[in-house]
Parts: structure tokens; C-alpha cells; sequence
């Protein structure tokens, strides 16, 4: 899992891909591509982008979910707390009781 | 040349001109029966009655729902209509019950949504940059 989930933080476009599922969780294939292609000028297939979206799929990053004849891409941030903890510097707060 | 129709295909002719016209805002243009249950059913917006016109085609063919189903899946939007300002028409239509995929997003210079017709299509509504 944790191989699954360095790999899949290793790539811009993916790590672009949670800046827009971040922005709002919920998103079609279509969305993504757009978003990707519009907003940030990246010449990228769809075909491409499925294969990202599969990636962080396998790092439990992103979650699919079929609402009727659609399909939605979500967030899930729980597997970067492995991050945090792993490498949790003493005297810091851990990223759950974090203050701004 | 010019391009004078476009079409969508549509699972019920009587339903897609209710939603096109009651729901959209389209007017009706022509209305001829075809074979024993098909309409050549066109709209067009009232913003220009002499413009290009939207056939609402039965979807009977085969073909059609692998096709549409595959598109649908993906978020995938089989027209695109211009609109004066995406976010008024998004939260008009959502007022009136449609179903969007996509919220209000702006893309660049374009700001773009996603909805459902009901008839078994997504259509995505645009505004362009002045």
C-alpha cells in the first residue's frame, strides 16, 4: 500500500488531479479531462487520465463512485496521514490536532 | 456551406420535445411524422428562429445505447449550447429539477456546466469570453 501510494504522489499530473479533486471532490472523467486541459494547458489524453485516476485509485487516494448511468471521482486524503505519522517530527503537532 | 441541423438522439420524442421546449426554452420548427411512430422533430432557440436547428431523433437504433451509455458514464456531453451566463442558468434549471454532473466550473476563459436532458443524453451549456 504504501509503495502504491509514493508512486502515485510521484507524478505532476496526478498530484494536479488532487488539486482539482480538492477544489470539489465529485468529478466525471469528462470534468477531469477538462479541467486538466482547460485550466492547467496539459496535453493529455483520456485515455491518459484513466490511467492516472486508476493509479490513485490503487493508492486508495481516489474513490469511484456510480450514481445511476454516471460514474464520480472522489477524494480520499486518508492514506497521506501514513505520510505524517511515519516521519512524525517529536514536538510538532500531528496533522490531526494541527492549529492554523 | 454552413451547418443548418445538428441532432441528438433521444429515448422518447414526446418527452425530449417537453423538456427542450418547456424546460430549455427551444421552440418547435418542424413536425413531421415519419414511418408509423417517428417524428422529423426539430427545435431551434428563439434567439434565432432562422438558426441552426436541433433534431430530437429517435433513438431506436441499436447502436445507439452502447454508444450513449458508454459516453454518459464518463461525463461526456453529446452537445453544447451557448448560454449568457452559465451560473444564472445552472441554479434556473436546477430550480426547475435537472440533474447536473457537472456544477459551474470556470475553465480558462470559458465557464462550462453538465446536465442531464433526460431524454438519455448529457449536454453541456458554455459562456464564452466577450
Amino acid at each position: 500500500m504504501a509503495d502504491d501510494l509514493f508512486k502515485a504522489l510521484a507524478d505532476p499530473t496526478r498530484r494536479t488531479i488532487l488539486d482539482e479533486l480538492t477544489e470539489k471532490s465529485g468529478q466525471t472523467l469528462f470534468e477531469i479531462c477538462s479541467r486538466l486541459s482547460m485550466k492547467h494547458q496539459l496535453g493529455i489524453s483520456r485515455q491518459a487520465v484513466s490511467q492516472h485516476l486508476a493509479v490513485l485509485e490503487a493508492a486508495g487516494l481516489v474513490e469511484t463512485r456510480r450514481e445511476g448511468r454516471y460514474k464520480f471521482h472522489d477524494l480520499n486524503t486518508a492514506p497521506l496521514r501514513q505520510i505524517a505519522e511515519r516521519w512524525h517530527v517529536p514536538g510538532t503537532s500531528g496533522p490531526e490536532e494541527s492549529t492554523p | 456551406m454552413r451547418i443548418h441541423l445538428t441532432s441528438v438522439f433521444v429515448d422518447d420524442q414526446a418527452k425530449a420535445l417537453r423538456f427542450y421546449t418547456e424546460i430549455l426554452g427551444f421552440v418547435k420548427k418542424h413536425d413531421v411524422p415519419v414511418g408509423e411512430k417517428d417524428r422529423w422533430l426539430t427545435v431551434v432557440s428563439p434567439e434565432e428562429p432562422g438558426g441552426t436547428e436541433l433534431l430530437l431523433e429517435p433513438a431506436g437504433h441499436p447502436a445507439v445505447k452502447t454508444y450513449r451509455d458508454t459516453l454518459v458514464e464518463d461525463g461526456i456531453p453529446l452537445a453544447q449550447f451557448a448560454v449568457d451566463d452559465v451560473q444564472a442558468e445552472y441554479e434556473r434549471l436546477r430550480g426547475l429539477g435537472v440533474r447536473f454532473t457537472q456544477e459551474p466550473v470556470e475553465m480558462g476563459p470559458v465557464t462550462t456546466a453538465v446536465f442531464d436532458d433526460t431524454c438519455g443524453n448529457l449536454i453541456q451549456i458554455a459562456t464564452q469570453p466577450q
